[in-house]
């Protein structure tokens, strides 16, 4: 579900190609789906094709080879940079939540079940424990699965309001009540006296800076912040609530599901996307971290056409340069709570760069988009869905593994290093990607791996005091 | 306590490193890690668990097998690292590759010391952190002590291990890979005889000073170098190929990639302007071109 979406080269020089006949459409087709851009390349490029649309096919096809080269180059180093731009926040969300999970008792207790997971797990032999939980995750992927469907149809048949206040509604629980309870959970781990009074200011305070941030214009930094807030008060719900082998069950299924849905033609994710591209739409604008936010200044919010990613719409448009940034309007605030997440983390902001199909649903911008400045660096977006189930499964590792830190340690660098591989493929294919299912299954190998085999071996070496 | 984790981050903070690298370096690791538990694993349930010598033995060869089974990893990281940095050089313009394999080296031996020592320490250091007395039942009391300071000279020597073994790698040369696994078995073995620390730290502390200055040497650098980096001479910039302050670099990457002139400097060592670029020691800096910077 969450996916990763690049953020869309310039089509400038999709639009430079596609000027000039034939034998470099293909190739510069490429190249516009393979580059991030600098701004400076942009611009650069940006000048021949604003001068003269005439101009002599070999200038740019100069212009264009070299940047061929360059963007292999910046494809790749901007790759890194991507990756560092998202190993931070995920780093952090699970650093939240372990360190919550290692001080604050309450989210290790078991106290009941979430209503989708019906099944206990107390139960007598193995075989029935095995049964109840796989009914749970059956359960709840299928609440999963009814809700995405959901949100497709209304998203379909153009339901806006719907979905807005459903999302307004989920984040404004999120933000309020989830909240209120960790702080007051964390205030009686470490015994801190406090009044009603100031707790209502502080949460009234967070909350509404929170859906400011979220839903409307903030700084990029806070919002961030409260991203990732909210992606670990929610890991840390589930973590809570859900029976053991029921978690690990869900987020194996969950990670086969997220394939499924993005990349099969007939997925809902994927369905979602295409509708939003073929009408010049952002997805909603709640659900997703983006590492870099473009305002688009004289965009007013409620004019979707505008806020369209500018790649897709640049490569027919002859008069603007595609000088448009992706509008990163992707304040991505994750409502949800239990279901509403789902959908959420499954919609990817939808640029999905350079399919060739987008491109040719894609008509000539509107002009006033050139007003928006460019980046200076693409930025890369991940789903809520994704920093949530990421940190479930470190925390989870972190509360239930025998071999504690290791084991935590050992799921950390494999989640991390699942990224890793996701955006680097993204690099490759340059469309929406899940991000869920290397990191998951890495995540989830290197667990029980960890707990059952290094583990003994860690504590047998340490005991002595051997090295390797 | 306190020291314990003063002693094991000063490794570890040394210099910085490439984050996306390091957990490359640190997912190898924990796979060679996970390969020999599962082969230890497998021949304790295939023992009796009674018997104290055997398990012991079977302890002795799981540590055995693992090194071994480390250096092969580092060998294969080796191998995926020239892949990737062969990918590089042919993209870029110049014929050089943003980074050098010598820093890759470097970066690859503090990852791998990194999860090392991580692994080792961090559940001692949880459990430090809890109530309780050292050596109580008649252990040695400097348990935690002595911990802190073999898991550092581990990271140490992993760096520098990491930069003889690409070295190695690199030019062929046979025996100093050899060395590199003699000697992690050497430091291994010698941890056998815990709890009796002289015999397990002094020598690994003198294989550490051999490592460095081979390292140091292999690196490029000099006595000479190392004595104007101490006096903190003026250092001499482009042209010379004679840095300052750095161990020394050569005047080519590794491998007979040329180093790229007029690259981005900015790169201060002591005040002093070096050449900057894909030779710097001890700077995770990737050269690149506007604004690329791992």
């Amino acid at each position: 579900m969450t996916e990763l979406s690049a953020h869309l080269p310039q089509f400038q020089h999709g639009q430079l190609t596609e000027n000039f006949p034939d034998n470099h459409l293909s190739n510069t087709n490429d190249n516009s789906e393979r580059r991030r851009h600098d701004n400076s390349e942009r611009r650069r490029n940006d000048n021949p094709e604003s001068e003269t649309n005439g101009q002599p096919q070999n200038n740019i096809q100069q212009v264009v080879e070299q940047d061929e080269e360059e963007d292999e180059e910046l494809t790749l180093k901007y790759g890194a940079k991507h990756v560092i731009m998202l190993f931070v926040p995920v780093t952090l969300c699970m650093v939240v939540v372990v360190a919550t999970i290692k001080s604050v008792s309450f989210y290790t207790r078991k106290d009941g079940q979430l209503i989708y997971t019906p099944f206990t797990e107390e139960t007598e032999t193995v075989g029935q424990r095995a049964l109840n939980s796989i009914l749970n995750a059956a359960i709840m992927i299928s609440v999963i699965i009814v809700m995405t469907i959901l949100l497709v149809v209304l998203y379909k048949y153009r339901c806006y309001k719907v979905i807005h206040g459903w999302l307004i509604i989920s984040s404004l629980l999120l933000l309020f009540f989830f909240s209120f309870i960790y702080l007051g959970e964390v205030f009686k781990t470490y015994n801190v006296a406090m009044d009603y009074i100031t707790v209502a200011l502080m949460i009234w305070n967070f909350g509404v800076v929170g859906m400011i941030c979220i839903h409307w214009k903030g700084p990029l930094r806070l919002q961030q912040a409260y991203l990732i807030m909210i992606s670990a008060l929610m890991a840390l719900v589930f973590i809570k609530y859900l029976p053991e082998w029921t978690a690990w069950l869900i987020l194996a299924v969950i990670s086969v599901y997220d394939l499924v849905a993005v990349l099969c033609p007939k997925g809902p994710l994927r369905m979602l996307v295409e509708t939003a591209q073929e009408r010049n739409e952002t997805l909603f604008p709640a659900l997703i971290y983006s590492s870099t936010m473009i305002w688009l200044v004289n965009m007013a919010e409620e004019d979707p056409e505008a806020q369209r990613k500018a790649s897709k719409n640049s490569t027919y448009d002859k008069q603007a340069p595609a000088n448009q940034t992706q509008n990163e309007d992707a304040e991505a605030d994750d409502g949800g709570f239990s279901q509403e997440w789902q959908q959420q983390r499954d919609n990817r902001i939808g640029p999905i760069e350079s399919t060739p199909e987008s491109r040719a649903a894609v008509q000539a911008l509107p002009s006033n988009s050139q007003t928006s400045e460019d980046p200076e660096e693409r930025g890369v977006k991940l789903g809520l869905g994704d920093f949530i189930f990421y940190s479930v499964l470190v925390g989870k590792a972190s509360a239930t593994a025998s071999g504690d830190w290791n084991t935590t340690l050992a799921c950390f660098v494999a989640i991390l290093i699942g990224l890793c591989l996701t955006l680097l493929l993204l690099a490759i294919f340059k469309k929406a990607l899940p991000a869920l299912p290397i990191s998951i299954t890495f995540g989830l190998v290197f667990y029980f791996a960890t707990d059952n085999l290094v583990q003994p071996f860690m504590d047998q070496l340490a005991f002595h005091q051997f090295y390797i | 306590t306190g020291s314990v984790v003063v002693l094991t981050c000063t490794a570890g903070a040394v210099v910085p490193v490439p984050p996306r690298s390091l957990s490359c370096r640190a997912f190898f690791w924990l796979v060679s890690l996970l390969l020999s538990s599962l082969i230890w694993f497998i021949t304790v349930k295939a023992s009796d668990p009674r018997d104290e010598l055997l398990q012991k033995g079977l302890l002795i060869f799981g540590v055995m097998f693992s090194v071994l089974l480390q250096e092969a990893f580092r060998f294969l990281y080796y191998k995926l690292l020239r892949k990737a940095i062969e990918g590089l050089v042919a993209l870029s313009e110049d014929g050089c590759s943003p980074i050098s394999i010598q820093q890759m080296a470097y970066v690859a031996g503090v990852g791998f010391g990194l999860m090392s020592g991580t692994f080792s320490m961090i559940n001692l250091l949880a459990d430090a952190l809890g109530p309780g007395t050292t050596g109580i039942h008649g252990d040695s009391q400097l348990y935690f002590l002595t911990s802190a300071f073999m898991t550092m000279v581990l990271i140490f020597l992993h760096t520098f291990w990491g930069i003889l073994f690409f070295h190695g790698c690199e030019h062929r040369r046979w025996w100093e890979i050899i060395a590199v696994v003699i000697m992690h078995l050497a430091v291994s073995g010698s941890t056998f005889c815990n709890p009796l620390y002289m015999g397990s730290l002094v020598p690994s502390y003198l294989l550490m000073a051999t490592a460095a200055t081979w390292a140091y040497l292999l690196s490029g650098g000099s006595a000479q170098n190392l004595r104007r980096f101490l006096l903190c001479k003026s250092c001499s910039v482009i042209g010379t190929g004679d840095p300052v302050g750095s161990s020394g670099y050569l005047d080519q990457c590794w491998g007979g990639e040329r180093v790229p002139r007029g690259l981005e400097q900015g790169h201060h060592s002591l005040g002093c302007q070096t050449r900057g670029d894909a030779g710097v020691w001890g700077h995770g800096q990737v050269v690149a071109s506007p604004g690329g910077s791992e």
